[in-house]
């Protein structure tokens, strides 16, 4: 029992990171009808702004110029990393996808490739194939709970995870602006005609989307402090099913999606040998994916923004 | 001055010319018509005034202020509410949530307001809510506020759309066949809804429509476009009797 509650424990934090970059990516393809294949690198690009600004922070710390706690670091890194990331997600909308809101969708897919591979070398350009450490801000507490390991970065990473999900969900449902995007899911054309900024809600998913994708970043650096330019790759990849998984624009099914695919990938791992773990999960999912081919909140032949 | 005031406008798509030489002085209050056979570019004449196209050639002036080739959300903004020839409603999106939307440009607050919830967004939001159900009322749709559109009858979607475009606070109304696919029932209450958000909230209305017996009830001008072009503009009577509108509804009399 305490074997398979520690598992859980790793599951939620896994499954965290899946959910978060998952949420930008279905918000894109439901506002913008849109798949975002840069959105995996966007959150690579997020750990490193999130390793930079961290740097930041302790050297002006170190001149003594400032003197902080860790965890006020940490958040400081978090809130900073993700505004600084929404521009960087503003821009792969000015630059790469605007233009082509009009051409087949293809043309619009093989951008975000293109802007993925863009930002994997242009970062190696920058800062060279090095693996860089990311810089422990906090110190790791283990609390031991009935035989249950769980230690204070596990908490931080599902509680900010969870608190941001919702804090999105809100968004959406609550303002005028997540109120043009479940809106400009169904009929963007109308949009403009209503008095509202078509363009200014694109480039408001891009920005939420790749600020959920740095603050995954960045609690995926704390967690696995090393970060290499290729990071995203696999992850967005993983996202990206977990985003179809939940139903196309659907904010909870993605959501359950991300954590979905952690616990069966940690679960699997728990009982066959790690190597096999990708190969047994990912089947898995296909199999949940003939059975539901629209993901758990899809609709057949309709893609839309809900909760 | 006329509320909207059109000159000379011309707009081509590739080498096709679809509207020619188009001139049109709106009055405010005033409730015309534009009518004219199938494909004679009616539906572009009113995607031109609304910025979903610039005018190849032209002037479009609001309160005499030059509109055209500004955005249209711009556009919408400054007071032109329009519905549509073929329903584009958000299809699971509640009644209400349609009438809140179309204020989106009469809303103030920012996004700190909207991620920390101050009191000018509970403010705001309280107000618009509460006008949009006066709107709602008006339209005898209230009851159905909660209701996702899909769900509603095709006459309850047209008030919605109705509804939604006069949220924005229009100086004009376009209304885009107001009454395609009705049955005689739907027709006139349809007729009498124009009526009564005319009377009340007193705007200008401009109405693309089929069938005659709404335009000449309703409109106090009319305008007929063949092929892009206005070809008789003038009061119901007049347009009735008017030869060429004749010729181009029924085809010239060919005698044997």
């Amino acid at each position: 029992m305490t074997f398979f509650l520690q598992n859980l424990v790793n599951a939620l934090q896994w499954g965290s990171f899946y959910a978060l970059i998952a949420l930008g990516y279905s918000m894109v393809y439901g506002v913008l009808m849109l798949f975002n294949f840069a959105h995996g690198d966007i959150f690579m690009v997020g750990a490193y702004i999130g390793f930079g600004v961290a740097t930041g922070i302790a050297a002006l710390a170190s001149l003594g110029m400032i003197a902080l706690p860790g965890w006020i670091t940490l958040v400081l890194t978090i809130i900073i990393s993700m505004i600084l990331t929404s521009f960087v997600g503003i821009l792969v909308e000015r630059i790469g996808y605007r233009p082509l809101r009009e051409a087949p969708r293809a043309s619009a897919a093989i951008t975000g490739l293109m802007i993925g591979i863009i930002l994997e070398t242009g970062n190696l350009a920058l800062l060279g194939a090095r693996r860089i450490s990311f810089p422990p801000m906090i110190e790791s507490v283990t609390y031991n709970l009935g035989g249950v390991f769980v230690t204070n970065k596990k908490i931080m990473i599902v509680a900010v995870s969870i608190s941001l999900m919702i804090a999105l969900s809100q968004f959406i449902k609550k303002t005028k602006w997540g109120m043009a995007m479940r809106a400009m899911a169904y009929d963007y054309a109308v949009i403009p005609l209503m008095g509202v900024p078509l363009n200014t809600i694109a480039a408001l998913t891009f920005a939420l989307g790749s600020a959920l994708a740095a603050a995954a970043g960045i609690l995926f650096g704390v967690a696995y402090p090393v970060l290499d330019p290729y990071m995203g790759i696999v992850f967005g990849w993983k996202a990206f099913v977990a985003a179809i998984l939940g139903g196309r624009g659907s904010i909870l099914g993605a959501t359950l999606a991300g954590f979905l695919l952690g616990f069966i990938e940690i679960f699997v791992a728990m009982i066959f040998p790690s190597t096999l773990r990708d190969l047994i999960a990912y089947s898995i999912i296909l199999m949940i994916l003939v059975f539901r081919p629209h993901g758990f909140f899809g609709e057949p032949y309709s893609a839309k923004l809900r909760l | 001055m006329p509320l909207l005031e059109v000159k000379n406008m011309t707009h081509y798509f590739g080498g096709l010319r679809a509207v020619h030489n188009y001139n049109l002085a709106i009055e405010p209050g005033q409730i015309r018509a534009l009518i004219g056979p199938n494909g004679a570019g009616k539906t572009t004449v009113f995607n031109l005034l609304t910025g979903i196209y610039t005018p190849t050639q032209g002037s479009i002036r609001l309160l005499d202020e030059e509109i055209s080739g500004l955005m249209p959300h711009q556009i919408a903004a400054r007071g032109l509410g329009r519905t549509f020839q073929n329903l584009c409603l958000w299809r699971h999106m509640t009644v209400l949530e349609h009438v809140k939307m179309a204020r989106y440009s009469r809303i103030s607050y920012g996004l700190t307001g909207a991620f920390f919830g101050g009191a000018k967004r509970r403010g705001q939001e309280a107000e618009i809510e509460e006008r949009a159900y006066s709107l709602l009322e008006l339209l005898g749709i209230r009851h159905l506020a909660d209701q996702v559109v899909v769900n509603l009858p095709y006459g309850a979607q047209r008030r919605v759309e109705i509804a939604r475009a006069i949220s924005l606070e229009p100086k004009i109304l376009f209304l885009d066949e107001p009454t395609a696919g009705m049955n005689p029932e739907e027709l006139s209450k349809t007729m009498d809804i124009i009526r009564k958000i005319h009377g009340e909230l007193g705007f200008a209305i401009y109405l693309i429509e089929h069938r005659l017996k709404v335009v000449m009830e309703l409109c106090e001008k009319i305008q007929t476009l063949v092929f892009g072009e206005v070809i008789a503009e003038g009061t119901p009577e007049e347009i009735r009797e008017n030869p060429k509108v004749i010729e181009a509804y029924l085809g010239k009399e060919v005698i044997h």
